[in-house]
């Protein structure tokens, strides 16, 4: 184990790298939950379309997507695409990382759709709505809420996977601190380092998260 | 004083699985009318309701609403639920919406009226329920009573020539169960033309124009209050009032 103040020592000196690749490790992880979120949004919407090829095609999609390592995705996305088109690594990481997250999501907000009562169905048909009206305006604003505190438990767990998009050499934290734990003849203290960095990142989305939660709850039943 | 028809039903069934919940019903409401559906629970009287709103489909017989044949098949439900407007057991209120906001949404959504003229005859509407001062206030904030008072506001605001109500003070604490009545009451006094499935036989007495029961996916009796009340014809009525009245 490092003493303490060669850990401090190095913790200082090594900060202008990490905190580059810090954002970096953000860039991706946001890059990636928005996206995922759109994706999530879309498949959940098959799932309830009561047509029966478009719920096939979304169990299908978490099926794969739960059923195969984050590793093997994101190699076989990231060879698939670039062997295919001329993608930017980081968006080759992004996507993988989004395909990745969007079926969490998806099975994030249809349980939600799923638990918000039938009576607001019922309430919106009988005022002369259609399904898909009430579903937008009455249905996923109650269920996007729900989904908060389940959002922002994946969005620390796809964090914390960004840091996978070090084996396609993406310059995040993760690779930056074993890259310079090599170097240096000195891993423990790197890995060390890092794990502050990630601590740090997860509690300050923590506190947005909660906040953000709290800002929406203003209607709260 | 028959007054034009408003809708009736023509051997109308219904079966959840094996359970035959609705068999062989005719029913028909004049305009103005009151008509107040009574019965033990599993009757099927609220099921009946819902089967005029077409939020439960039937499985034969007609529903006629003003004389035409309306089914899934031949007629756009959203353009039919618009004239046939639904209060029910558990308000329902949306709860990421203000009052205001749940009032005004279907004109909008819907019917395409402008945010300032809904938000006009909301709250017009607010004011006969007796809740102008709530407009801006969200749902949770409401006792038991005041929602369902806004929860008629918002189908009145679609301005249905029907309204269904589906045991509306059900879910009430006792002592809020008047001010819902009231408000009932004097709609049916304007001329709205009514049904409602009900427990509230004092009201059933007061305010309808007939009262209907049911018992086992049948209309076992239909008569005036007085007649029904005071005078009934039916072995199953006489029980059942009984019962209801020693409670």
């Amino acid at each position: 184990m490092p003493s303490f103040s060669h850990f401090f020592h190095t913790l200082n000196s090594s900060k202008g790298l990490f905190i580059d690749a810090m954002f970096l490790t953000l860039k991706l992880t946001l890059v990636s939950i928005l996206i995922g979120i759109i994706f999530g949004l879309f498949f959940a919407l098959l799932k309830i379309s009561r047509v029966k090829i478009l719920e096939y095609v979304s169990n299908a999609y978490v099926f794969l997507v739960r059923g195969t390592p984050l590793i093997v995705q994101i190699f076989i996305l990231y060879f698939g695409f670039s062997g295919l088109f001329l993608i930017p690594d980081f968006w080759a990481a992004a996507l993988a990382l989004a395909f990745h997250n969007g079926a969490y999501i998806a099975e994030i907000f249809r349980g939600t759709i799923q638990s918000v009562d039938k009576g607001q169905m019922e309430a919106g048909r009988s005022l002369g709505m259609t399904r898909g009206v009430t579903i937008r305006r009455i249905i996923l604003p109650q269920a996007f809420r729900r989904a908060l505190p389940p959002l922002g438990n994946q969005f620390i767990i796809g964090l914390k996977d960004s840091s996978l998009a070090a084996f396609i050499s993406m310059n995040e934290l993760f690779n930056v601190s074993t890259t310079l734990g090599s170097n240096n003849f000195d891993e423990m203290t790197y890995l060390l380092i890092v794990a502050i960095y990630y601590l740090v990142l997860v509690a300050l989305l923590t506190m947005a998260v909660s906040m953000f939660e709290k800002k929406l709850a203003v209607s709260d039943r | 004083m028959n007054g034009r028809e408003m809708i009736r039903t023509e051997n109308l069934n219904k079966s959840f699985g094996k359970l035959h919940v609705l068999k062989d019903i005719d029913m028909s409401v004049y305009e103005s009318e009151v008509v107040c559906l009574v019965g033990a629970s599993g009757s099927g009287k609220s099921t009946l309701l819902r089967c005029l709103n077409f939020l439960e489909k039937k499985d034969n017989g007609g529903i006629f609403i003003r004389g035409e044949k309306v089914s899934p098949d031949t007629h756009n439900l959203n353009h039919v639920r618009q004239t046939v407007g639904m209060v029910f057991q558990h308000f329902n209120l949306f709860p990421h919406k203000t009052v205001l906001e749940n009032i005004i949404e279907a004109p909008t959504v819907v019917k395409k009226f402008s945010k300032t003229q809904a938000t006009e005859e909301a709250l017009e509407l607010l004011q006969k329920v007796g809740l102008e001062d709530k407009a801006d206030v969200y749902p949770s904030k409401l006792s038991g009573g005041q929602k369902q008072r806004v929860a008629i506001a918002r189908s009145l605001a679609m301005k249905p020539d029907i309204l269904l109500f589906d045991e509306p003070t059900s879910a009430l604490d006792p002592e809020l169960v008047g001010e819902v009545l009231a408000t009932m009451k004097e709609l049916a006094d304007e001329g709205m033309t009514m049904v409602v499935v009900t427990h509230e036989m004092g009201f059933a007495r007061e305010v309808a124009d007939w009262i209907v029961y049911m018992d086992d996916g049948k209309i076992v009796e239909k008569d005036r209050p007085s007649e029904f009340f005071d005078h009934p014809k039916e072995e199953r009525t006489i029980e059942f009032l009984k019962a209801t009245m020693l409670k």
